[in-house]
């Protein structure tokens, strides 16, 4: 048994990161724009923690307004990550109302064609 | 260095912005407060930016699309904005009275943003090689090639540049200059166009 502390949360003013094990889903909200891969480290573990617990993982974006380059590439590096898993059937939740989500998601779809796009 | 190596340009470079009736310069002093503390006004300039020029497109509707025109603009300014000015600020050599700046130009199908920073000459020699390769590959193919690099975990793959290019269908131009008083220093200029 492992003593370690799971973090389910990380929140600031301009977004939060929220995990929530009983839908088996990371919610990631507002503004992120953080310095580098480096800085989205913290939000990375609690992806990789969330998605080691669980057959089916869901991230919602819906109310992820924006998301900088490094953000995408984060979100790559974890696509990748379940990829190589092989036994995880991945789904991203988006808003076709924000306009980085219907210009770049698609493209994290093509790193891994089972990656379900859900998009409202 | 001898003198033709002193400026390079790449892409859609020109030194004639054609002339607006809407324009908007900032200008970031150089710093030495952490990186850190300031990283956030980045952020919220691209921001500024972005509402500033939707505020001259209407809210008509965009065909294929549940974002409005004003929206659109707004939101693909904001993300370009930011993602030139954090290029500026990451590579950038803090100068005395040499401060990274921003300017967009607004026209009537397109916006041109104009970004300078200032860098040392290894990493104008790495972006320059980067651009090089850039330019003389599929967009697409390139794009997914970088994007498996950096889920990969191996990074400097200039994300940045290839979003804007490939999701926003921005195109760029860029200068390098070697400055006269301090020849291993450019001033990097960056051009990006929009059609909006």
């Amino acid at each position: 048994m492992s003593w370690e502390l799971l973090v389910l949360e990380i929140k600031t003013d301009d977004y939060c990161i929220h995990h929530d094990p009983a839908s088996a889903t990371v919610f990631l909200q507002g503004f992120l724009r953080l310095d580098g891969m480096e800085e989205y480290q913290p939000v990375m573990d609690i992806l990789l923690q969330a998605v080691d617990e669980t057959p089916e993982f869901t991230i919602n974006l819906r109310e992820l307004e924006f998301l900088n380059s490094s953000g995408i590439s984060m979100l790559s590096m974890f696509v990748v990550k379940v990829r190589e898993k092989g036994n995880v059937k991945l789904t991203f939740q988006g808003s076709d109302k924000i306009l980085w989500q219907t210009k770049s998601l698609k493209n994290l779809q093509r790193l891994m064609p089972s990656l379900t796009l859900e998009f409202v | 260095m001898n003198p033709t190596s002193t400026i390079q340009t790449f892409g859609e470079f020109t030194d004639d912005i054609p002339a607006s009736d809407e324009y908007l310069t900032l200008h970031f002093s150089p710093s030495s407060a952490p990186r850190r503390r300031r990283w956030g006004n980045y952020g919220l300039s691209a921001d500024f930016l972005g509402d500033y020029f939707a505020a001259f497109f209407p809210g008509d509707e965009v065909p294929d699309s549940k974002i409005n025109r004003q929206d659109t603009v707004k939101a693909a300014v904001s993300y370009i904005a930011n993602e030139l000015l954090e290029n500026a600020v990451k590579y950038n050599q803090d100068i005395e009275n040499l401060p990274i700046s921003i300017s967009l130009y607004l026209y009537e199908r397109q916006i041109i943003f104009h970004a300078i920073n200032y860098a040392e000459y290894l990493r104008v020699e790495q972006y320059r090689q980067f651009i090089t390769q850039l330019l003389s590959s599929d967009l697409d193919e390139f794009y997914m090639q970088q994007l498996e690099k950096t889920a990969a975990g191996s990074g400097g793959s200039s994300m940045g540049v290839l979003t804007m290019m490939n999701d926003y269908s921005a195109r760029f131009g860029w200068k390098f200059e070697a400055l006269e008083s301090a020849p291993a220093i450019f001033r990097v200029n960056v051009l990006a166009y929009l059609d909006v």
